[in-house]
């Protein structure tokens, strides 16, 4: 770990402006993850610019129903606030899925759309990685590629996104609020990370100087028929082999909205709305889930430790929208 | 009688180590102390061409970086470097020379003012090799297997029983058998407390080292052979241990260097390894078995044939007693072994609990298991039905064996009886449920141990060895057992272990403590109460001067006569009338090898197991686990049941998770994190249930107790392995059995 200097803003401005001026800057909220990067010197800030007195803390109501999720307020918080408890279980249900309550507690929102990936290439300063060192090879590609991506993959990269919560929010139509020295914008959750092409070191479309202040949700939060099925190799504290946010609208039988992400196979959260059209006004039945994950997957590629994701989240698929539908048991 | 032995007594140690009171090797301080980091090559072969410290060095307040090239003076026959872990061969030598051996080698070591520093420093090391090719990856070289070379080892891990019978003719012959392959990944140790030494350089240029080790005693003999140092010069102390499991039966590298470097500074250095570091060294060895076994329609195994490849690394013959099980447990007298290593570019392999043990019981319990199927057998049945009292291999009877009432206590308490055999069965909802059951062996050791026993001023007893607790509650039972044979309170009673300048004991490893150390203490006390009796009797007016030692008995802290125990002397007056003086004694325990080596010696366990298997996703949970134990006499049933827990634990964690994965590209394990090495976590173990069978055993060791440490894991990868073919019909053959094996 390299020395750093500190930073405390109070006020979003001054922490862009801050972010703006210095060199190899990085904000800091809860740090479960930058200050790992930090102490194997996969990530070298020479600031830290602690963002925690920032006013992003708080849960409120957005005018078109929705919730906005402070960039601030802990996953554990969120997780457990009654509002979104409410009209969003699939989300506290799939924040609740991921790391330890000690994490939970520290992590927040905003920086868990930042988690970097937990490829072993890119932990290991002795090897290769596109995403850490650009131009410096993949180590995955024909290494030890168990926990790698199967969908969106490029010869750059094959690196997954960690992240439970992410897989939620793309589920849910999230919008990601962000601020920067040009004012403020939004970017739907599905636009904000991206696949790794030929620059796998980006792992999201935020700007520079940007820094996200919240996330909102839509009005429509899907808390009847939801499940958030996450397949790991121990049944806690383990990142996801695959996972599946599905989440449905029925009317008796029939399908009238369903919304199918996934997690542990791609470089960001993977959904195609036009594999989710095949199931809309369809019944709801294992063959047409069946339907649904064929179109989802379409194009998958395993490598030699890995191929075994294929099988595994088309099975997901179709069981994940069986136990939101309540036509499975959950265990 | 205090009657303390057998009693569930609660860790002494427990609120030390609760409240932080008990320190660990990384947590003693020194006025000045310097703090070194570890720079880790990155390379598995080749040689270093150049390391660049100039950016490093010139930060202020880092005090030295040292490198085979700047290194001190140190021992150069490597035979100086052994441990009494050693393998046959040559041991690593840290900053020896600009050879690289296996990735992750220590290759510098920056000492500064301050950790960050140091650490810091480390990153701006530069170092650039001649790449030489590499073999890793033992799959792919078990063509170069060979005989390991023997030696001091040897004693406690045999090589392959000699062949019986002919196993060729006989399972060439039989109507039912089976021939399976089995592997087993390369697993890291990983006990919660990173190994570290804190090094005080005293101003005599004495050395005081905190050490994480299994045995203070070796740390010590192997600093003074490498640093040339006498033995006055050097003290080793390690009163807790942070988990070990094997890994601190030898001295780890950052002992060496942070010796040297204290040496060199004159200065007190602290050196602690980071996790990362953790898997750069020793580690369970992957192996691949094959295993045949044949047998005839009544259900009578008549052949088998188990061989082994094991990796090792280039410069030691690390061994494991992996294929000598099956006929000290089965009367099979048509056998044939094989066991043969094979040279990688890694580190050597070191001891992980129950060494071989587990390694080959998880291959041959599972080939057991399918050839009872073969036979459309019980598995449990079948296993009744080849039960032997003696030890077919060497052909000895047991000192005890009690397994069959481990068999019907555990069958009674899991409910067996109502298994159909039938494998997929059982199913609830969309899980397959399957119940499996498989055998666990371990021996029961006893090595020589020295104690001493003073009764100090105030009446109390001190007790003390050079031994280790290893999280296994040594402390705890070696105060029993000095309570109970002075007839103390425990309260009255202190234990004191981890420190060279007591009496010599051995590594504690090998599940020998207990019976080794025990018997030191028991006889100390014994030696002890003599010497206090003498006294008692020169006493005036004392009740006991005409008494000899068969009629006097030590109960309520006090000498006293058997037929009036009324009439005794109290050890505090015994004491007064010594002049106030504490009495001291030491002994040195010895087993009785005479007499033991006309028996088979061990610990058996059977193992139950339920497991649910998502038939669709192939995610496997243990809802159920009984493992019934006979271990000879039970210390104390709380710390036997805590080491039998960890042992059922670890077994699951072994048979389902752990792995430490290998790019064979690069010859480097990659998932050198707690985060990506998966060990079992709470949610993954639900209702597990410990049963000791009584067994009697006077042969083992004057205690009748049997060591606890090992005899908990071995049987369970096995039974669950088992359990999943019984809920499946899937036979797995390798471990970890991860949910892509059952898809």
């Amino acid at each position: 770990m390299n020395s750093f200097t500190y930073a405390r803003p109070t006020d979003v401005a001054e922490a862009i402006n801050d972010q703006q001026q210095a060199t190899a800057a990085k904000f800091i909220a809860g740090g479960t993850n930058l200050l790992d990067l930090m102490k194997e010197n996969i990530e070298r800030p020479e600031r830290l610019i602690d963002i925690n007195h920032l006013p992003l803390a708080e849960i409120t109501e957005t005018e078109d129903g929705g919730l906005r999720l402070g960039a601030l307020v802990t996953n554990a918080n969120t997780a457990y606030d009654e509002r979104v408890i409410a009209r969003y279980p699939l989300l506290s249900q799939t924040i609740l899925a991921g790391a330890s309550p000690q994490l939970r507690n520290m992590a927040t929102n905003g920086g868990n759309l930042f988690q970097r990936t937990r490829c072993y290439y890119f932990y290991d300063l002795a090897t290769a990685c596109n995403k850490r060192e650009p131009g410096s090879g993949c180590g995955a590609l024909n290494g030890y590629n168990r926990i790698h991506a199967i969908l969106g993959t490029s010869h750059s990269c094959i690196a997954t996104n960690p992240s439970d919560m992410c897989v939620a929010l793309t589920a849910l139509d999230a919008t990601i609020r962000v601020k920067g020295p040009n004012g403020e914008r939004t970017i739907p959750m599905a636009d904000f990370h991206r696949l790794p092409g030929e620059d796998p070191q980006y792992d999201n479309t935020l700007g520079p100087d940007e820094l996200v202040t919240a996330i909102d949700l839509p009005a429509k939060g899907f808390s009847e028929y939801h499940t958030y099925l996450k397949l790991r190799d121990r049944a806690s504290y383990a990142f996801a082999l695959v996972s599946v946010a599905a989440a449905l609208e029925l009317d008796g039988d029939t399908v009238t909205d369903v919304r199918v992400a996934l997690g542990g196979v791609a470089h960001k959260p993977w959904r195609k709305p036009e594999a989710e059209a095949l199931l809309i006004g369809q019944k709801a039945t294992k063959e047409n889930y069946a339907k649904l994950a064929d179109a989802l997957i379409e194009g998958a590629r395993g490598f030699e430790h890995n191929s075994f994701k294929i099988k595994l989240v088309h099975r997901a698929i179709v069981r994940a929208l069986g136990i939101a539908a309540k036509q499975e048991p959950t265990e | 009688m205090s009657n303390a032995i057998g009693k569930p007594l609660s860790r002494v140690d427990g609120r030390a180590k609760v409240t932080g009171e008990a320190k660990y090797a990384a947590e003693f301080n020194a006025p000045d102390l310097a703090y070194g980091y570890v720079v880790s090559g990155t390379i598995a072969k080749g040689k270093i061409n150049h390391i660049d410290t100039r950016a490093a060095k010139s930060l202020p307040g880092v005090l030295e970086i040292f490198t085979y090239e700047n290194r001190p003076k140190v021992a150069w026959f490597d035979l100086s470097y052994n441990d009494q872990d050693a393998p046959p061969g040559s041991p690593f030598r840290p900053l020896y020379d600009n050879k690289i051996k296996y990735s992750g080698q220590p290759i510098a070591l920056v000492v500064a003012d301050t950790f960050e520093l140091a650490r810091y420093a480390a990153s701006l090391v530069e170092v650039t090799y001649d790449v030489e090719p590499h073999e890793t990856g033992l799959d792919k070289h078990v063509d170069r297997g060979h005989k390991p070379s023997s030696g001091i080892a040897s004693l406690l891990k045999p090589p392959p029983p000699k062949p019986q019978g002919d196993f060729d003719k006989v399972y060439h012959e039989s109507p039912v058998k089976m021939r399976g392959t089995y592997v087993h990944a390369v697993e890291h140790h990983n006990p919660m407390e990173m190994f570290a030494s804190t090094v005080v350089y005293e101003k005599n240029g004495k050395l005081t080292i905190y050490d994480k080790t299994q045995g203070v005693t070796n740390s010590k003999m192997y600093v003074t052979q490498v640093f040339g140092m006498s033995n006055d010069d050097v003290r080793v102390i390690a009163p807790y241990m942070g988990g070990g499991f094997g890994s601190g039966l030898r001295p780890q590298y950052q002992l060496f260097l942070a010796v040297m470097a204290a040496r060199e500074l004159k200065r007190s250095v602290r050196v602690v390894l980071t996790r990362q570091q953790m898997f750069s060294f020793g580690h369970r060895p992957a192996t691949i078995q094959h295993i045949a076994l044949s047998g005839t329609t009544d259900g009578t195994l008549n052949a088998l044939y188990h061989d082994a490849h094991a990796e090792t690394s280039r410069f030691e013959d690390y061994t494991e007693v992996v294929v000598n099980w099956g006929a000290m447990l089965y009367p099979v007298t048509n056998t044939k072994y094989d066991y043969k290593l094979v040279d990688l570019d890694t580190y050597t392999p070191l001891d992980m609990r129950a060494p071989g043990g587990v390694t080959g019981f998880s291959a041959l319990e599972i080939a057991i298991d399918e050839l009872a199927y073969n036979m459309k057998i019980d598995p449990l049945d079948f296993r009744l039905k080849n039960y032997s009292d003696r030890n077919t291999a060497d052909d000895l009877p047991y000192s005890s064996k009690e397994l069959k009432a481990c068999f019907e206590q555990g069958a009674e308490r899991f409910g067996w009886s109502n298994r159909p055999l039938e494998p997929r069965s059982m199913k609830k909802e969309h899980n397959l449920i399957g119940w499996g059951v498989a055998t666990g062996m371990w021996d029961a050791n006893q090595m020589f141990a020295s104690a001493e026993a003073v009764l100090t001023v105030n009446g109390k007893l001190r007790v003390s060895s050079a031994t280790a607790d290893i999280g296994t509650g040594t402390y705890t039972i070696m105060t029993q057992i000095a309570a109970e044979t002075l007839g103390m309170p425990v309260d009255d009673v202190i234990f004191k272990l981890g420190d060279t300048e007591m009496p010599f004991s051995l590594i504690s490893g090998g599940s020998w403590t207990a019976a080794s150390v025990g018997s030191a203490v028991k006889l100390v006390c014994q030696d002890l109460g003599k010497k206090l009796f003498k006294l008692a009797q020169q006493m005036p007016d004392s009740p006991l001067k005409k008494a000899k030692l068969e009629d006097i008995e030590f109960a309520d802290s006090r000498i006293r006569l058997k037929s009036n125990p009324g009439a005794g002397v109290r050890y505090v007056d015994i004491v007064a009338a010594n002049g106030g003086r504490a009495v001291t004694e030491s002994s040195t325990s010895l087993p009785d090898l005479l007499e033991q080596r006309k028996y088979a010696r061990n610990t058996h366990s059977a193992v139950f197991v339920e497991v649910m298997v998502d038939e669709d996703l192939g995610s496997v949970k243990v809802t159920r686990m009984v493992s019934a134990i006979a271990g000879g006499r039970v210390l104390n049933p709380k710390t036997a049941r805590n080491q039998i827990l960890g042992g059922m634990v670890w077994g699951l964690s072994k048979a389902l998770e752990e792995e430490t994965a290998m790019d064979n590209v690069y010859g480097r394990f990659m998932n050198h994190s707690l985060a990506e090495y998966h060990v079992a976590v709470n949610a993954d173990i639900h209702d597990f249930d410990v049963i000791f069978v009584d067994e009697v055993d006077h042969i083992v060791n004057p205690l009748g107790a049997k060591g606890l440490g090992e005899i908990g894991i071995v049987g369970v990868p096995a039974a669950i392995a088992n359990a999943i073919f019984h809920a499946t019909g899937k036979r797995v053959r390798d471990l970890p059995i991860t949910l892509d094996k059952l898809l």
